[in-house]
């Protein structure tokens, strides 16, 4: 027979463009103009740090497929990429290989394929990979970096805001006073702070959450949602007493809650499935960030939030079905 | 210091106390009482959990004996007569002796037999597939290549052959728990009686089209013919929808029909290439015997019926 | 004077939906007569309901229009000979269904319709049956759904007892990507679909009806409401582009905002959606004595020569149409009967044109070979795309794991089957393939 076989299949016939690499690929095109920000602040820290974080990453699930699961490697998939780059815009630019490659580990290892991989994991395995280094290495993971546009590899460090903050109102500071010592609200907006790699620059992140939202790769319940509980949350202890809390805007500008609500949060494996959902995890996302950052021992608490909720998704998905047509009571 | 220890240890024995009595209170008021004859059958049986039986698994099938005390209905497939015995020993009841059975499968269309007509690209299940269409082979009734009965199989007693396409049952392996059977959607996996000496025939075709055009669909396909059911000295093959079905309640094993198939797909298995060599022979002189002794009578009724004219 | 529809607010359904690219390469490809074929194979079971019988022999010489099988009750449809010639053997053959059923092949010799049939093509408005006459005049002349469910149009025009009707809506969405018959249709034969539609008014006995359009075919939303300008009850509706539109119960949700509760018909909410296809094979049933015996067929595809809408007699090899669209392009990977995403893939190009065969699309195997399939990664898309707010995602894994119950509980019988779902699933899941697995043996249980 000239003509070969036709194929024959259920329908549909045709699919989407969007399949899962190219939206791994949506995510770190996405995740760029955060990295510009801190290549420009952090120099050569921020490259090493990032690629050694991708590479080990990668490498790590590779390895784990490749002899101990025995079976095909799914780095193509791009997650392991996107993993590397979530864990180092969640550490410190000046973090030593080895650190960088125990939290890999643990962020692919057991974050993510002792689940059995890309979609099976309940937590986000860059945030499981962060809390280990924080909880393990908490001299290392918390002396930041200052962000001067230094091209080598020790510059000086210091603390975030939200740790001057932290730490001055344990002093008996107030607010108002602490304030003076820190950069204006444009320069937290722009990313002239001290930080995580990733989280410096607000106005960065922004434009990573637009281009996500152009490509429908996520949709705005998560980011809209967090960010807004972080803001009214924070505003009205603001109202009550503006010495001892800080305005919305700054709890907002600073920290992890951009970084957090726009990459973090918005997993796909660990968020919830329909849009009530969604939004019922981005509140309580919001809800606890702000009662660790306020009330609780750490200055930041976008992490362990995030962590949190993550556990809630499957009681979540199972109790907030999507409206059906046709059943309403 | 010594006060703090001692009022530990007391209050920690206090709880302890009064938490024993709780359970043991508890235990007591709400404790179910079961058969415990239930749990020695259970003991006995093989507890894969399979549900030949038709019970939803073993702990089910022990209840399930207990409560009608009655072995006839009931039988595990997979543990045979002899946990059946056993059984019926626990129970003090009388063991009814079942023949064992094994899966067969009834298709030999292998990829050589059956050209693909069109190309499956969706999920890769057979029901799945024979929900969408008649197959990617012409033959509407073969088998789909695609497993399910493998995946079904608790036992790892099956397997897909990579050169035919088709499944193979691994005979010591097959408990015949019938689970293949429910997951073959074309129904080409069928409980067949073991026979003795592990000796089963069987025709492997489903093909209900006429001749001609089942011939077209597969080179090896029951066409219908009927050569096997004339050969059978038992009446056990029929012929039915253009297909020749073999009863193995009738089915005396002797092979004589094997070789009346012109595409050789009546199957026989574990018998010797001499034993059905053998019945070939014994086949044929039968026929030939037959034939002389028709030809004599066809002879015999010439000479009644035309009485030569006596002079 | 009323509104024109341009001013009209665009309206869709409320619950999910894709908008996959609609690539419809034939909208400005004529209707054509397609050749008569040298032999036509007619499937007698092209309907919802009861096969019809047989009532012709081999042998037997038909004419265009002549009963060759007969409806069986009242949820069955009549089939006639849509050549003329000699019947051949009755037998079963493959259909575009993917089985075997029974079908009566007529050797075709010349083209000699019955002269009850009025062949002109002078339009008829005096509408002079009464509601009884048209349901049986509908019923003699074997006219089904056309959209692709075959549900025979005459049981849904006689209105179930104990229920009114307030709405008829006229489906033009054509929603399903490529396809361009019903457009096609609707450019050319506008004013028939309008008495198609007063007599479906008249049948039902409803003082109102609504065109639904969606934005992408303004020419003909503009044909319509030029044509409607004078009318009090009939207006055009136009819609949002978005699948699937043309599914009955969201074109429901769009026009009316009403929901057809699970179970139920969309009678229960007081509406009755006719295809545009079949309100004009409802015309020329009622006003000129014509049965169902040829429909507009789209042969379109990226590849292909001529993209092309023909008038085809019911029968006609698939093969014939792919040849005088300019014959089957190399890159070809599968053919569709119907649109991309609802439509069945045939294996066989021999397969007969049924009632429901709204296209012959062909795709290139570039394009339609599925993808490596990746684990889910519980993104919500699928439910997001769900228009009936279904979880396609647990569907699929309830279905693998075989659990029919769960299923039936998380409401899997309420999908239609849109394919949105696999559509959008980045995973490249099969999730409709689970998902119509999964009904059938919900179905069973009961």
């Amino acid at each position: 027979m000239s003509q070969s076989l036709l194929t024959v299949a259920p329908s549909p016939h045709i699919h989407t463009e969007l399949t899962i690499p190219q939206v791994m690929r949506g995510v770190i095109i996405a995740m760029v103009p955060a990295l510009l920000v801190s290549v420009y602040n952090f120099g050569l820290g921020a490259v090493y740090v990032t690629g050694l974080s991708i590479l080990f990453c990668a490498g790590a699930e590779w390895a784990i497929c490749k002899f101990l699961l025995k079976r095909e490697p799914t780095i193509t998939d791009g997650s392991a990429v996107i993993t590397g780059m979530l864990l180092a815009f969640n550490v410190p630019s000046n973090l030593p290989w080895y650190i960088i490659l125990i939290g890999s580990l643990v962020s692919v290892g057991i974050g993510k394929m002792s689940f059995g991989g890309l979609g099976n994991n309940p937590f986000n395995p860059a945030l499981v990979g962060r809390v280990f280094l924080l909880l393990s290495f908490p001299v290392e993971m918390t002396s930041w970096p200052q962000a001067v546009a230094t091209w080598s590899l020790d510059g000086t460090t210091g603390a975030t805001p939200l740790g001057i903050l932290k730490d001055g109102l344990r002093a008996g500071e107030t607010v108002p006073a602490l304030m003076q010592q820190m950069p204006s609200y444009t320069d937290f907006f722009f990313g002239f702070q001290g930080g995580s790699l990733g989280e410096m620059s607000a106005f960065a992140l922004l434009i990573g959450l637009g281009y996500m939202l152009y490509r429908k790769i996520i949709t705005w319940h998560i980011p809209v949602t967090m960010i807004a509980t972080v803001f009214v949350m924070t505003g009205i202890f603001w109202f009550i007493d503006p010495t001892r809390f800080a305005s919305p805007l700054f709890h907002v500008l600073t920290g992890g809650v951009m970084l957090g609500a726009i990459f973090m949060a918005t997993d796909y494996v660990t968020s919830p499935v329909s849009h009530k959902g969604m939004i019922v995890f981005a509140i309580g996302c919001g809800v606890l960030t702000v009662l660790i950052r306020l009330f609780g021992a750490y200055p930041e608490g976008v992490s362990f939030a995030i962590l949190i909720m993550n556990a809630f998704v499957p009681l979540i998905n199972t109790y907030l079905k999507p409206v059906r047509y046709g059943r309403k009571k | 210091m010594s006060a703090t220890v001692l009022y530990t240890v007391l209050s920690l024995t206090g709880i302890g106390l009064l938490a024993a009595v709780v359970l043991y209170y508890v235990s007591k008021k709400f404790q179910v009482t079961e058969d415990e004859r239930i749990a020695r059958v259970e003991a006995v049986l093989p507890n894969t959990n399979c549900g030949g039986c038709g019970q939803p698994g073993c702990h089910a099938f022990a209840e399930a004996v207990v409560k009608s005390g009655d072995l006839s209905a009931l039988h595990c497939p997979v543990g045979g007569n002899p946990v059946m015995k056993q059984v019926a020993e626990v129970l003090g009841v009388k063991a009814v002796e079942k023949d064992p059975y094994i899966a067969v499968v009834r298709c030999s269309g292998s990829f050589e037999y059956r050209k693909k007509t069109n190309v499956y690209d969706g999920a890769p299940s057979c029901a799945i597939a024979a929900q969408l269409y008649s197959g990617d082979t012409g033959c509407a009734y073969g088998c789909l290549g695609m497993g399910d009965c493998v995946v079904a199989c608790d036992f790892e007693a099956m397997y897909m052959d990579e050169k035919t396409g088709l499944p193979v049952i691994i005979e010591d392996k097959c408990t015949a728990c019938n689970a293949c059977v429910k997951s073959c959607p074309k129904d080409i996996l069928e409980l067949w009686p073991k026979g003795k000496k592990n000796q089963r025939i069987y025709v492997a075709c489903l093909n209900e089209e006429k001749g001609s055009t089942a011939r077209k669909e597969c080179a090896v396909a029951c066409s219908g013919c009927a050569k096997c059911a004339e050969a059978c000295r038992y009446e056990a093959i029929t012929i039915d929808h253009n297909l020749a079905t073999i009863d193995p309640d009738k089915c005396k094993l002797c092979a004589e029909c094997i070789d009346t198939c012109d595409v050789r797909n009546i199957v026989a298995t574990n018998f010797s290439p001499e034993k059905l060599q053998q019945a070939s022979e014994h086949r044929q002189k039968r026929e030939e015997r037959e034939r002389r002794k028709r030809e004599e009578e066809k002879a015999q009724a010439t000479a009644n019926n035309n009485p030569e004219p006596t002079v | 004077m009323k509104n024109r529809a341009f001013d009209k607010e665009l309206k869709t359904f409320r619950l999910g939906g894709v908008h996959p690219q609609d690539n419809k390469l034939s909208a400005s490809a004529p209707l054509a007569q397609l050749p008569l074929p040298k032999q036509v194979t007619i499937p007698i079971i092209q309907h919802i309901g009861a096969p019809a019988k047989v009532v012709v022999q081999r042998g037997d010489t038909v004419k265009v229009g002549q009963v060759i099988a007969q409806h069986e009750g009242f949820i069955s449809s009549n089939i006639h000979a849509s050549c003329s010639g000699r019947i051949g053997i009755i037998e079963e053959v493959m259909d575009s269904s993917g089985f075997k059923h029974l079908a009566v092949n007529i050797r075709v010799k010349g083209d000699d319709w019955l002269e009850t049939i009025d062949r002109t093509d002078t339009l008829v408005e005096e509408i002079s049956l009464s509601r009884d006459e048209i349901v049986a005049r509908v019923m003699e002349a074997g006219v089904v759904g056309m959209g692709g469910a075959g549900f025979p149009s005459h049981a849904k025009i006689k209105v179930p007892e104990g229920k009114t009707i307030d709405t008829l809506i006229i489906n033009g969405v054509e929603c399903e990507p490529y396809l361009t018959a019903d457009h096609r249709l609707m450019l050319e034969k506008p004013r028939e679909i309008i008495v198609g539609v007063r007599i479906l008014m008249r049948a039902l006995g409803v003082s109102r009806a609504i065109i639904g359009i969606e934005d992408n075919k303004h020419d003909a939303i503009e044909l319509f409401d030029e044509w409607l300008r004078e009318d009090k009850q009939i207006e055009v509706q136009p819609l949002e582009v978005q699948y699937p539109q043309g599914g009955e119960k969201q074109l429901i949700q769009a026009v009316l905002d009403r929901e057809v509760p699970s179970g139920r018909l969309p009678a229960d909410v007081g509406v009755i959606v006719h295809n545009v296809g079949t309100t004009f094979a409802i015309y020329e049933a009622v006003q000129k004595n014509k049965p169902l015996v040829e429909r507009v067929v789209t042969v379109t595809g990226k590849d292909v020569k001529q993209p092309s809408n023909f008038w085809v007699r019911i029968g006609t090899p698939v093969i014939e149409l792919i040849t005088a669209a300019g014959g089957l392009p190399e890159s070809t990977g599968k053919v569709v009967s119907g649109g991309p995403m609802m439509g069945k893939a045939i294996a066989d190009l021999e397969v007969p044109v049924a009632k429901g065969t709204s296209g012959i699309l062909m795709i290139a195997q570039a394009e339609t070979k599925r993808a490596e399939e990746y684990n889910c990664v519980h993104c919500g898309k699928c439910i997001e795309a769900c228009p009936m707010g279904l979880e396609p995602y647990r569907l699929l894994l309830l279905s693998k794991a075989g659990q029919s119950e769960k299923s039936k509980r998380e409401n899997v019988l309420d999908c239609i089957e849109c394919g949105s779902c696999s559509f959008v699933c980045p995973s490249n899941r099969p999730i409709l393939d689970y998902i119509r697995l999964s009904k059938t043996k919900v179905k069973k249980l009961k």
